[in-house]
């Protein structure tokens, strides 16, 4: 199994590595869809630039990243290229181990409901086998290595790659069931992003699962796990906060970062919903707004927390997703990520029912991206209406389709208990429907 | 929503697309191509008019009086040409300085990547001489540009000689806010070239000229002026730039306006338009009209000097002084007052040209089809493809989950991909798409690079050796299927065709939605001709008919098909040797606009339209 996983990292750094060295980096360097202006690397080099020069790196109104990342590059920036390079091959074999030990998990939860009798008689071929199973682990690894958004934010060096790094790792010591680590990598994830924080919640679940601690919230033992994991996790951001403070002496870094991804100055276009409403609104009005859109992430995990309480990694990918979609500066590294688990639930492909549509939607979108850049800002014959419809275009496909993976996942869930035919009162066939 | 989620009508709408796929697909096509042949019709047309403020509302009086002194200018000119053998440098920048001028010039140089043989040059050497006309009323922030090209022979005496007097006059008022820039280049679209790249500092082809001395503020328009008569009967205008990209509706507005204003005649592709609008005769009329344009802008060439403009977000356009028999003639006062009409309104912009529309298509100069109105036409078509699409990817759905196996819920979500089955057809698919992307690279690389090789090896020159490489290998990609299938062992079965025809059909959706928004003409011309093809095309049935209709909807047929209908509109029809001709002529113009200008046409038919439709050959010849 680890041939072929080593074959795939071969391509995939083969391709990143001729195309560092073609005349594409640069241009994908610039594209907007690649580089926001969070984890753009000409302003990681600017940043550095200004600390070598002994100025706060935040001092202009350039620089976002985390003084975690810049002290990075300021002992690695001859091997930047290595380094992305590195990231991107550690997260591919952290989600491998991560997913092989997930089947695992979930073979033995199987086996144990099956032992059980919580099935329903007919559902044979809804059951998992190891046959199937098999390949999963490695179709993840070489999804995240060869996806092409993936390779794109790698040549254009986006932080975006580390940030993803981290969350893969918080995913493999969660699923390891770690809890220390898992503490610590969310903490650098949040640290790194913010948006993270949300993980919090499937991480929950799972170490709760892991444990066989039951969550009720008149249970003591659940109420003593979380409040150590909450604690874990809060030293450690809290560590690595204050890590950050000695290293540049300010606080400068907390507007600089976390304000900027919340309060959202920055306009370029990017690939996310932010940008053309706030170039439109009002000055007075967009304090209101800001809070409702940034909301939207944070939202929707109590409901997805209550409704996949049993299942804490689709939960986890869900979440993942939703903050691909949401958050303030999204670049394609970020759906590339979320994109690398959907082999994890190829099993639900028989219930998609719109897959086919959706991803020629996404890949057209992924094409007409540039095309409409190009008319706007180069032909200046379109406007940026037409780079927004196409924006619009693609988060909203990307919604359906994360709807699509959730419909079928409690689909098939109600499939494995009620029984794969369902008949009515008067014994005809029964249909599920979604109102 | 609810069709999406509702089983039952996902049901039924899934029913609907299987059955009559077909007749929905023909409807599709009649619809698109009929709402194409409508738009030159009244309903589809919007009535031309001003958007911009600063250029509607605002009333000038034209009173250029040089008339005679532009000829004066012209015969002078025309005997220093003459003498010195190219364009006149010292002449013009004496002249020019003698009006009051700040005057400069600019030497360039370029070697093309193979001879040009229809305008006999390879190692193209000249100057661009220009002089800018400081604006009195305000800082040099912005500025407009009158263009000239210095041809060979006679041609464009009197457009030089109209300058310099137009020059001579502007200089003697004072309202002027912004410079004016009035220009002289040499061999046309490559002196145009070296000069906007110049201007803007920037290097984007490989031309190599010396940096510009002098400067005025951002152009904000440009007019170019071609004019070899005394007299002229009527004016004609060129809107569209390189790769199809056309002015601010508002400039041609503004052109028409005043040849309205003073009585001139002024057609579009050379057509006078009609005053009855509701009979058959006119509606035929303004669709060649709207055909024209359509071939012209489809490919991607710029036609005037107009077109390089565009490129740098500078609305321009190209107008030609005509002379045919009419008896009514116009002198140069009349021209010189339409020009000088035309600067004073753009003197008045207070911001750039961007309310009118960029996207229209012209079935006469007094109306207009807007982008929405047209793009269904395309949609149409696209949408043929789409339930193609539908179609297969269905029907592969259900051969997958075998014909006993009982659909769960009953929608067709219920696909069962056993992965076993489903990864060697994936793979089968890889060489066809790998060798067809292989003979597109060759196509687009090697004519030219490998030129010297063909030139010493056979007896022909450098460009006939590029032109001929193109069509070698073009053809020889046709041979193609019968290597792959060696190639893939073990995939015949009907999923394989299918599965790499629905990729092909996809792949060509894309392809052109995305040209189709850079360049409607190209795309709409590929989408006719193409979709119906594409969408019929399978190894089973009436094969060689197949393959002949696929042959007649290549590229290159199209591209041929396309010079016979253009010289029959301009009403100068060519025999079969004659256009033979013409089309070789056009694969080396469309490799020279590639390489000298940027024009994306070559390239997007080498690189990707070529290679789907070799994947549709491939199809079609599935073992």
């Amino acid at each position: 199994m680890a041939a072929p996983l080593v074959l795939g990292i071969l391509v995939a750094v083969t391709v990143r590595a001729v195309l560092y060295r073609s005349s594409l980096a640069g241009f994908i360097s610039e594209r907007v869809e690649v580089a926001s202006p969070l984890n753009a690397w000409k302003r990681v080099v600017e940043g550095l630039a200004l600390l070598d020069l002994g100025v706060s790196p935040y001092s202009g109104d350039v620089f976002h990243e985390t003084p975690l990342i810049i002290y990075l590059f300021h002992f690695l920036i001859e091997y930047s290229e290595l380094v992305f390079m590195i990231t991107d091959v550690l997260t591919a074999v952290a989600l491998y181990l991560a997913v092989q030990d997930f089947n695992k998990v979930v073979f033995k939860k199987q086996k144990l409901l099956m032992e059980l009798d919580q099935y329903a008689s007919d559902v044979a071929e809804l059951i998992r086998t190891p046959m199937e199973m098999h390949y999963i682990p490695l179709k993840v690894a070489l999804f995240y290595l060869l996806n092409p958004y993936t390779v794109m934010s790698c040549v254009a060096k986006s932080t975006c790659a580390i940030n993803n790094t981290v969350i893969a790792f918080f995913i493999l010591t969660t699923i390891k069931g770690s809890t220390l680590l898992s503490a610590i990598f969310l903490a650098l994830a949040t640290y790194q992003s913010l948006y993270p924080l949300t993980l919090f919640a499937p991480a929950l679940l799972y170490l709760l699962q892991r444990q066989f601690i039951p969550v009720k919230l008149k249970s003591k033992g659940f109420w003593l796990y979380t409040t150590q994991y909450a604690a874990l996790y809060l030293c450690s951001l809290m560590v690595i906060v204050c890590l950050s403070f000695f290293l540049l002496n300010s606080w400068d870094f907390i507007p600089s970062v976390y304000g900027f991804i919340l309060s959202v100055p920055d306009l370029t276009p990017n690939i996310g919903l932010f940008w053309y409403f706030f170039a439109e609104m009002f000055e007075h009005f967009s304090l209101f707004f800001v809070c409702v859109f940034q909301i939207n992430v944070f939202f929707y995990t109590i409901p997805l927390a209550v409704k996949l309480k049993e299942h804490p990694i689709f939960f986890l990918f869900v979440q993942l997703a939703i903050i691909s979609i949401f958050k303030s500066y999204p670049t394609v590294g970020d759906v590339a990520l979320y994109m690398a688990f959907l082999p994890l639930w190829s099993h639900l492909y028989r219930f998609l029912r719109n897959i086919f549509i959706l991803s020629c939607v996404l890949i057209a979108c992924s094409l007409l991206f540039p095309v409409l850049w190009h008319l706007w800002i180069y032909a200046g014959s379109a406007n940026s209406n037409f780079y927004y419809a196409i924006t619009l275009t693609f988060n909203v496909g990307q919604i359906l389709l994360i709807s699509d993976y959730f419909y079928a996942f409690l689909r098939r869930e109600y499939y494995l208990t009620h029984g794969l035919y369902l008949t009515r009162k008067d014994g005809t066939e029964a249909m599920l429907v979604l109102k | 929503m609810g069709l999406l989620s509702d089983p039952y009508r996902r049901r039924a709408l899934s029913r609907l697309i299987l059955r009559l796929n077909t007749p929905l697909c023909i409807l599709s096509y009649l619809a698109g191509l009929g709402w194409f042949l409508g738009l030159a019709s009244l309903p589809f047309t919007l009535r031309s008019y001003m958007s911009e403020n600063a250029m509607g509302s605002t009333m000038v009086e034209e009173q250029f009086v040089f008339g005679e002194r532009a000829l004066s200018y012209a015969r002078e000119f025309a005997g220093h040409k003459k003498k010195v053998g190219g364009i006149p440098v010292a002449w013009l920048e004496k002249t020019m300085w003698n009006l009051g001028l700040e005057v400069y010039k600019q030497p360039f140089s370029r070697t093309l990547p193979f001879p040009d043989e229809m305008r006999e040059r390879y190692m193209v050497k000249g100057t661009n001489v220009y002089g800018i006309l400081r604006a009195p009323r305000a800082a040099s922030t912005e500025s407009l540009v009158l263009s000239v090209p210095c041809s060979t022979g006679q041609h464009n005496n009197q457009a030089v000689g109209l300058m310099l007097a137009l020059a001579s006059y502007f200089r003697g008022q004072i309202y002027w806010a912004k410079d004016i820039i009035f220009l002289v280049n040499e061999h046309d679209l490559i002196g145009m070239e070296a000069w906007l790249e110049a201007y803007h500092d920037v290097n984007v082809t490989e031309v190599l000229s010396s940096g510009m001395l002098g400067r005025a503020g951002a152009i904000q328009a440009a007019v170019s002026l071609e004019l070899s008569s005394d007299v002229i009967t009527s004016f004609d205008v060129a809107v569209e730039g390189l790769n199809g990209q056309l002015p601010n509706l508002d400039l041609v507005n503004l052109f028409y306006a005043f040849c309205q204003k003073n009585g001139l005649l002024c057609t579009i592709q050379g057509k006078l338009q009609r005053t009855d609008w509701d009979t058959l005769p006119a509606y035929v009329h303004s669709l060649q009209t709207l055909l024209l344009m359509v071939l012209k802008q489809g490919s991607g060439r710029p036609q005037g000097d107009h077109g390089l403009f565009l490129r740098y977000h500078i609305e321009a356009i190209t107008v030609r002084g005509i002379n045919s028999f009419r008896q009514y003639k116009y002198d140069m006062g009349t021209v010189g007052k339409t020009l000088e009409g035309m600067f004073r309104k753009l003197n008045n912009l207070l911001e750039r040209l961007h309310q009118s529309y960029f996207f229209y298509l012209l079935p006469s100069l007094a109306r207009f089809v807007s982008i929405g109105v047209y793009m269904p036409a395309f949609g149409f078509l696209i949408l043929i493809l789409v339930l193609k699409a539908l179609d297969l990817w269905m029907k592969l759905s259900k051969c997958d989950a075998g014909p006993e196996e009982q659909l769960c819920d009953g929608d067709q979500g219920a696909v069962h991909a056993a992965a076993e089955e489903s990864r060697p057809g994936l793979l089968t698919l890889v060489p066809p798409l790998l060798i067809c992307h292989a003979t597109g690279l060759t196509l687009y690389f090697l004519p030219v690079l490998g030129q010297h090789m063909a030139t010493q090896h056979f007896p022909v020159s450098e460009s006939e050796a590029v032109v001929l490489t193109v069509i070698a290998i073009y053809v020889a990609g046709l041979a193609l299927p019968h290597n792959t299938h060696r190639v893939l062992t073990g995939c015949g079965s009907e999923r394989g065709w299918m599965t790499l025809k629905l990729l092909s059909l996809l792949y060509l959706a894309m392809l052109l939605g995305c040209i189709a928004l850079i360049n409607f003409s190209l795309g709409f011309l590929l989408a006719v001709t193409m979709v119906p093809v594409a969408a019929i095309v399978q190894p089973k049935g009436p094969k060689y008919l197949y393959a002949v209709l696929l042959v007649l909807v290549t590229p290159a047929v199209t591209l041929l098909l396309s010079i016979v209908l253009y010289q029959e509109l301009i009403e100068y029809p060519v025999s079969a040797l004659e256009c033979w001709q013409l089309f070789l002529q056009a694969v080396s113009e469309g490799l020279l606009d590639h390489y000298l200008y940027g024009s994306i046409v070559f390239p997007f038919i080498a690189l990707f339209v070529y290679p789907c439709w070799l994947l549709l050959w491939n199809v079609l010849f599935w073992k």
